[in-house]
């Protein structure tokens, strides 16, 4: 200590007097214990740092992890502690850490960064930690509490254990436990490796890990034991994350092939260009988004019946000028479709562009669903999912409960029987086709939650979605939806060993050798009107 | 009637009436035999306890309402369909439930369908060809050549089914009745033992229909015959033996006469409001 | 013999005669005429000739499954580019030692992913003969085992041309991957010599083109030969009424698969003669736009006619040739045009309008190819 004990608080005072027409109104403790930082030995440094921390003011988070970030710098002609905010290139801005301000930009060489060396670094990290524990926000304590996992070093026990008794959360008290649990196995307390015991923490098991290979025979012992559960436990959890991938890459499916398991389904019309109502419904969606721009939200809520009628309207279209004209010609229907197809794309990418657009996903869709340490389900994923099912229960009850699906079930069944008893055959047809084009949409909509937006986006759903109805059995939404959702889990149980694009021609592979084996589909239409 | 004036004026018998060398052994009774067949699609009983018997060279009526399993039967007789049980016999030596539709047709069953089905972008003269008995695998079908023989053959039933000066115009140009007729000579052409023939009359006006009685008289004997038919006038002209089927199951079986004095079978009929 | 009808007829003799004199007659141009010369017809035009009459040989495979089978095959894209791939093979093993790295064996690609030895399914492939015994066996056995296992289950309409899709698809994704050992995303290129002759010379150019012209004439002489055929008219009947066919004792699927594998391997040779002559064969051929779009040329040709399935995919890959050189972007405007016109106004193609006008000319309905047992019945 160069400065004499004595001369100290003088100092400080006439460090304060100096400051004082800069902040007349108040006297700010803060600026004292910064100051203190600034000016700290190397020895200490560290009660500085702890001053801060204890000191209860409410910006001394922001500080420290300043600090901890080397963010934390002095003017070299004033000696005014700042913080920088970006430190790129050679002017660096700077703010100031007592009210927030900005003080504009200042060449680096003016400024004197307050060192921080890497053992005070870790001890930051816990003690800023410790700080988070006693913010209000429970979600924040949990936050702060999964980051002292595996963090927790001896200095930490005895106020961690005090903040055990005090936390009122059962979540965050658990954290707590099992932070304190892994040091002590770490510490090789065979009694702490119980609370570890089916934990999926990473920590957690990296602490029995650790534990196995170097601890004592008794601690190996418990710690292999322990992590035996682990394993267990995680098994079953990744098995339930790839039945989500696949149920969430099935529902997909199920969505982009509903609409033609009722064009070609229920009509028997093939329509090549249904990826491409795809394509439409998701470009309305990313067309939406630009005139509403920073609603994210409520451009995508809006798209849902945009893209339906967007689509529908191209599908009417196409069926009136194409399709009613190539009535009871299958093969011929296919190719003038595709031929449609490939237009609509040509279109877009005349008129829109041939480079992918991204839709943006609105808040309350991003992140992820925390189920434990080792699952959590992406949220756009789960809408979409949820959404599959919304449709598909919503095409159930129009196909059975509403006088249109009375009559498409009439016309399919025999046209003319049902014209002579009145119903409109050519207006069913129209809206048959609007509904499974419509549908497509909607399919189109929730891709772009997914994948980006391009041309050819719906050529890369056609063929699969042919599939999926294919092997679902034609003419039944049920099989669709089975279908659907088993061949995306079957694909994603595939990945793992065998890759993406291997699984999906294991699956193509599959799936032709099953319409050999049962033409009609796993829920094939019976009878004598079935033979035809 | 060129037809009916050579029949009465030939004194050798057709050549397409002499069946072939079929390996159907009917030493031991019947030619066709279904012993309680059952068929249901959807839960539906199409078949229900079936029981038919068909002498060798019989001309058997089979007659029945809407939806008693008349054209069932022939799927099941021609391997169309499968039985979920039962048996049907072609002779005492084939079980026909073990065979395909071909199988079935080169043994020597030959099936006019109830909606006449003839290769309409073919001309008539090829549509016999092509029914023709002869090796019918790949091969020998690629390198095949149009033998006098053959040709004689099929000029005859030309003759007989009235199509001679059509032979060279494609099927397609027919009117219903001729098709029928054509069918029937495709028929002929495979020199079958046994002919099921789904409603032979249907479209057919009052002179052709007469003359489908006199041919379909004069196969039988040599040839086993089993016209399916709604039209009762003609039945009556030549059913020696009519079976009437009703919802899947044999209801009455004798003479035209006994068959429809029969109250049960009048009961039916009425009921449907025939 | 089978195969010497279609000589006697009519109209394979006009078709013949006018494909030799095509060939004879660019033959002539390409090497009397100096470069410069208005008449001179360059190298470059002789090789994109001989691309269009490899189109046509495909064309032609096609419209024997579609117009006389009436099996609407979106998948034949894949015989052709397996025919290719063995082709291509045989080119890469040709190459020897003068590729990039110099090695003996390996081709480039190989080295360039640390492959050590040659896959097993890559022997053999050095020697001329077996390669174009794989160029027929490759696509004719891929043919077999789909066809068998679609047939036998009567697996037949759109759910077929489905399925045939999927199977070229699935083969595409396939061949894109670099551990399948055919050259990943890039495929084969880099081609030197054929059976010894460079492959950048003129002369092999015009060879290859010639070659091509003959393989066309074959090919087309073989279809004519079974569609003539009572096969031919069988065929036909499964086309139209496949119960009928089958209750007078045919086996169908086999009528089916027969005609299948032969058209097959004619796509691989097509494909075959294809890849020396682009200089490239990459899984992009396997695409299922490429073979939808086969069926197009047929379509605008004419079903069932052979020759006009020629016609079609000569005047399409003309167009595109041209289109693409003038303005790239309406290619697929017009290609997707011609798809819907194509079928919803000229169902009988190009092929249907001959005919009517033929039909128009001399009242009398002696059209051989309406009715070609007419003149044999009577003859």
């Amino acid at each position: 200590m160069s400065i004499p004990g004595l001369l100290r608080p003088l100092l400080c005072l006439l460090v304060l007097l100096v400051q004082m027409p800069a902040h007349a109104q108040q006297e700010d403790k803060g600026q004292a214990l910064l100051q203190q930082l600034a000016e700290a030995s190397r020895s200490d440094v560290q009660a500085a740092v702890v001053a801060i921390a204890e000191s209860g003011d409410s910006r001394a988070r922001d500080w420290l992890d300043a600090y901890g970030n080397n963010r934390l710098s002095v003017i070299k002609d004033t000696g005014k502690v700042v913080i920088v905010t970006n430190n790129r290139g050679r002017d660096w801005s700077i703010q100031d850490p007592l009210t927030g301000d900005s003080l504009g930009e200042m060449s680096r060489r003016e400024l004197d960064r307050i060192s921080i060396n890497n053992a005070l670094r870790t001890q930051l990290a816990s003690l800023l930690a410790m700080m988070d524990l006693d913010v209000k926000d429970q979600k924040r304590r949990y936050e702060a509490a999964s980051g002292l996992l595996g963090e927790v070093d001896a200095s930490m026990v005895a106020p961690l254990q005090a903040r055990i008794e005090k936390e009122q959360d059962s979540d965050v008290r658990g954290r707590l436990e099992l932070a304190l649990a892994i040091y002590r196995v770490e510490q090789g307390d065979v009694e702490a490796v119980s609370v570890l015991s089916g934990r999926l923490h990473p920590e957690a098991r990296a602490a029995l890990n650790n534990a196995v290979a170097t601890g004592e025979p008794a601690m190996a012992a418990a710690a292999s034991e322990a992590l035996e559960t682990v394993e267990q436990r995680l098994k079953i959890n990744r098995a339930a994350e790839t039945l989500y991938f696949g149920l969430s890459m099935g529902s997909v499916l199920v969505l982009a092939a509903i609409g033609l398991a009722i064009t070609f389904g229920v009509m028997g019309v093939i329509n090549m260009a249904h990826g491409e109502l795809i394509m439409l419904g998701a470009y309305t969606t990313w067309g939406i988004q630009q005139v509403l721009p920073g609603q994210p939200g409520l451009a995508l809520v809006l798209s849902i019946p945009a893209g339906f009628l967007v689509a529908a309207l191209a599908g009417i279209a196409i069926e009136r000028s194409v399709i009613q004209y190539l009535k009871g010609r299958p093969l011929e229907t296919l190719l003038a479709t595709f031929g449609v197809s490939l237009i609509l794309q040509q279109l877009v990418r005349t008129v829109i562009s041939p480079l992918n657009r991204t839709v943006v996903t609105p808040e309350w869709m991003s992140g992820s669903l925390v189920i434990n340490d080792a699952l959590s389900l992406t949220l756009n994923r789960l809408y979409v999912l949820g959404f599959a099912l919304v449709v598909f229960a919503g095409l159930m009850l129009i196909m059975r409960r509403t006088r249109l699906g009375l009559e498409v079930r009439a016309v399919t069944q025999n046209r003319a029987m049902a014209r002579s008893m009145g119903i409109r055959a050519t207006r069913v047809d129209i809206m048959t086709f609007a509904l499974g084009s419509g549908v497509a949409g909607l399919a189109g909509v929730a891709l772009s939650q997914l994948t980006n937006v391009g041309p050819n986006l719906g050529q890369n759903y056609i063929i699969d979605s042919f599939m999926v109805v294919v092997f679902g059995g034609v003419g039944n939404l049920w099989g669709t939806l089975v279908a659907g959702l088993s061949l995306g889990t079957i694909n994603q149980l595939l990945e793992p060993w065998a890759g993406a694009v291997l699984a999906k021609i294991i699956v193509l592979v599959f799936i032709i050798l099953f319409i050999q084996k049962r033409p009609r589909g796993l829920f094939p239409q019976k009878g004598r009107a079935a033979e035809g | 009637m060129s037809f009916l004036s050579q029949l009465a004026d030939r004194e050798q018998v057709f050549t397409f009436l002499t069946p072939t060398d079929s390996p159907v052994d009917v030493r031991h009774g019947p030619i066709l035999y279904l012993e309680d067949v059952n068929v249901s699609f959807d839960g539906f009983k199409a078949i229900n306890n079936l029981n038919l018997t068909i002498d060798d060279g019989e001309l058997r009526c089979i007659i029945g309402p809407n939806g008693a399993g008349k054209t069932t039967m022939m799927d099941i007789i021609t391997g169309k369909t499968r039985p979920d049980t039962g048996s049907v016999w072609f002779g005492s030596r084939h079980n026909l439930l073990n065979m395909n539709e071909p199988d079935i047709a080169s043994l020597g069953i030959g099936r006019k369908f109830q909606k006449p089905t003839v290769f309409e972008a073919l001309t008539i003269f090829e549509n016999l060809e092509l029914a023709m008995a002869t090796d019918k695998r790949i091969l020998p079908t690629l390198t095949a050549r149009m033998l006098p023989e053959y040709r004689e053959r099929i000029e005859e039933v030309l003759e007989t089914i009235g199509l001679t000066e059509l032979l060279s115009r494609p099927a397609g140009i027919l009117s219903h009745g001729q098709k029928q007729w054509l069918e029937i000579g495709m028929l002929l052409m495979q020199r079958p033992r046994l002919l099921l023939v789904d409603e032979p009359v249907a479209g057919m006006t009052e002179q052709e229909m007469e003359r489908t009685a006199e041919l379909l008289t004069s196969l039988a004997g040599k040839q086993s015959v089993v016209v399916v038919e709604h039209d009762m006038g003609f039945v009556r002209s030549i059913a020696r033996k009519v079976t009437v089927l009703h919802q899947g199951s044999v209801l009455a079986e004798g003479s035209m006469d006994q068959v429809s004095n029969d109250p049960e079978v009048v009961k039916v009929y009425l009921g449907e409001g025939i | 013999m089978w195969l010497k009808r279609p000589l006697q007829e009519r109209s394979t003799q006009l078709f013949l005669g006018i494909l030799f004199a095509a060939l004879v007659l660019v033959t002539l141009a390409n090497l009397l005429f100096p470069e410069g010369h208005p008449l001179h017809v360059t190298t470059y035009t002789v090789t994109l000739m001989g691309k269009y009459l490899c189109y046509a040989l495909l064309a032609v495979a096609v419209d024997l499954v579609w117009g006389y089978l009436g099996i609407l095959s979106l998948g034949h894209g894949a015989f052709f580019a397996l025919g290719g791939y063995a082709m291509g093979m045989y080119l890469m093993r040709q190459i020897g030692d003068r590729g990039v790295y110099g090695d003996p064996v390996l081709p480039d690609f190989m080295v360039f992913l640390n492959w050590q030895e040659l896959p097993w399914y890559w022997h053999g492939f050095d020697m001329a003969w077996f390669a174009f015994a794989m160029v027929l066996l490759v696509p004719g056995a891929l043919a077999l085992v789909f066809g068998w296992l679609a047939f036998r289950s009567r697996v037949t309409g759109v759910y077929l041309s489905i399925i045939t899709q999927a199977l070229t698809f699935a083969l595409m994704l396939a061949f894109f991957r670099n551990e399948m050992g055919f050259g990943g995303n890039n495929g084969l290129t880099d081609f030197r010599d054929i059976l010894g002759f460079n492959l950048r010379s003129d002369a092999t150019r015009l060879g290859l083109f010639i070659a091509t012209g003959i393989a066309l004439a074959i090919g087309y002489v073989v279809c004519r030969g079974i569609v003539t055929s009572k096969l031919g008219r069988v065929s036909i009947a499964c086309r139209d009424a496949e119960a009928r066919t089958r209750f007078l004792g045919y086996r169908v699927e086999r009528v089916q698969l027969f005609v299948f594998v032969v058209s097959a391997m004619l796509a691989g040779v097509a494909g075959a003669l294809y890849v020396p002559q682009v200089g490239i064969i990459n899984p992009s051929e396997f695409s299922p736009i490429f073979s939808i779009e086969v069926v197009v040329w047929v379509a605008l040709g004419g079903r069932a006619t052979l020759y006009g399935a020629v016609i079609g995919a000569i005047l399409v890959n003309y167009a595109k040739t041209v289109f693409t050189g003038v303005m790239p972007d309406a290619w697929l405007f017009a290609l997707g045009a011609l798809f819907v016109i194509v079928t919803v106004f000229l169902p009988q193609g190009i092929a249907g309008l001959i005919k009517k006008r033929r039909k128009a000319d001399d009242d009398q309905d002696n059209d051989p190819e309406a009715e070609p047992t007419n003149r044999e019945a009577t003859a």
